[in-house]
């Protein structure tokens, strides 16, 4: 994976000079260690910025939107996956795009560096099985990379770029794992403790909003939220709203989120409001075999009927 | 999400079929009556800082 970037250097530097697009988009160092920040090259010489490593879990899809200009974007198999969302959604077109695809072995989670790690971090490095970090007081630890993984990063079944026009690197083996406990774990839990679940988890919210800025599905020009002709939900951090906020953004996803773990990645506080699309994405699969982005050519779960449809729910 | 089962229905019922809309209104309120009131997502007062 470490080695990547070379490749994604020369494509991005080819696609610039041969003007078969006109900005790349990838990643570029953050300021902090850990944060990669999306960025745009739009000139052959400064393709060095671009790094790729564990900490580019950002979804870039999300600077896609309604882009007119001939684009390379680097993908990973999620954000692959969001790219043919997008093209099925309209919201770009695949010609425009030349799609750099990178199989991908997971995102490290900073969150849990930063608990297993005392005092600030200086600098993370890493190689393909394991993370380094060095802290402000010069301690050193490694950790194995699979116990420090985002846990959608963990649970993937997709690491390989649905849709690409040139591949880096070799293609990675799939994972076969049971995506669904923590979602049949609330399941199966009775109404009061469900009730009691969800307050808990979202407690610490407070509005901001990272999760759905980072998310590429949500792109709509006003977001309910932020509508007041009329009001649908209170701005304050009151438990209603907040639940409201939460269960509606996760229902506007419904068949289209590809758990890419950006919007639980972008949360200040750590919230895990991935369990709810989960869910959704759950419910698509067993009620009509649906995983969103697979195909350009096959129509949203949501966006289609079949005969067969499960329609226990409408009396 | 916590919401009890009989909370919510959903229905087709077409424009003609006023006896359905009867029987499905009839039913719904009967369900929820036998809930009570919602005690979970409802606001009770604004707070104010």
């Amino acid at each position: 994976m470490l080695t990547y970037i070379d490749e994604i250097r020369a494509a991005s530097a080819r696609l610039l000079e041969e003007g078969t697009v006109e900005l790349v988009l990838g990643f570029r160092r953050g300021s902090q260690p850990m944060m990669n920040e999306p960025c745009v090259v739009r000139r052959p010489e400064d393709v060095d910025t671009l790094v790729w490593d564990s900490h580019c879990g950002i979804n870039l899809v999300n600077y896609l939107t309604n882009r007119k200009e001939k684009i390379a974007v680097i993908a990973k198999g999620c954000d692959s996956r969001n790219i043919v969302t997008h093209v099925i959604e309209n919201k770009i077109q695949r010609d425009q795009l030349h799609i750099i695809g990178v199989p991908c072995k997971g995102m490290v989670d900073k969150r849990k560096i930063a608990q297993r790690v005392d005092g600030e971090i200086n600098e993370v490095g890493e190689t393909d099985t394991e993370v380094r970090v060095e802290t402000a007081a010069g301690d050193i630890q490694t950790f194995a990379k699979q116990e420090v993984l985002q846990q959608n990063c963990s649970l993937c079944i997709h690491r390989n770029p649905v849709e690409f026009d040139e591949l880096v690197g070799e293609k990675v083996t799939e994972q076969e794992v049971d995506r669904y406990q923590d979602v049949a774990a609330i399941e199966a839990m009775d109404l009061a403790a469900r009730q009691q679940y969800f307050q808990d988890l979202f407690a610490p919210c407070i509005r901001c909003y990272a999760c759905r800025n980072a998310c590429p599905l949500c792109y709509c020009p006003t977001c309910f939220v932020d509508e007041s002709k009329p009001q649908w939900v209170g701005k304050g951090e009151e438990e209603v709203d907040v639940m409201t906020f939460h269960f509606l953004r996760a229902y506007h996803c419904a068949g289209r989120c590809t758990d890419c773990g950006s919007c639980e990645r972008a949360c200040p506080v750590g919230i895990n409001m991935r369990v709810l699309t989960k869910k959704l994405e759950k419910d698509c699969v067993d009620n009509f075999g649906w995983e969103a982005g697979l195909s350009p050519s096959v129509r949203p779960a949501l966006d289609t009927f079949n005969l067969d449809d499960p329609d226990k729910l409408i009396k | 999400m916590g919401i009890e089962r009989d909370r919510l229905h959903m229905s087709w019922v077409s424009s003609a079929e006023a006896t359905k809309f009867i029987d499905v209104v009839t039913e719904v309120t009967e369900a929820v009556r036998a809930l009570g009131p919602n005690k979970y997502f409802i606001k009770e007062q604004a707070k104010v800082a």
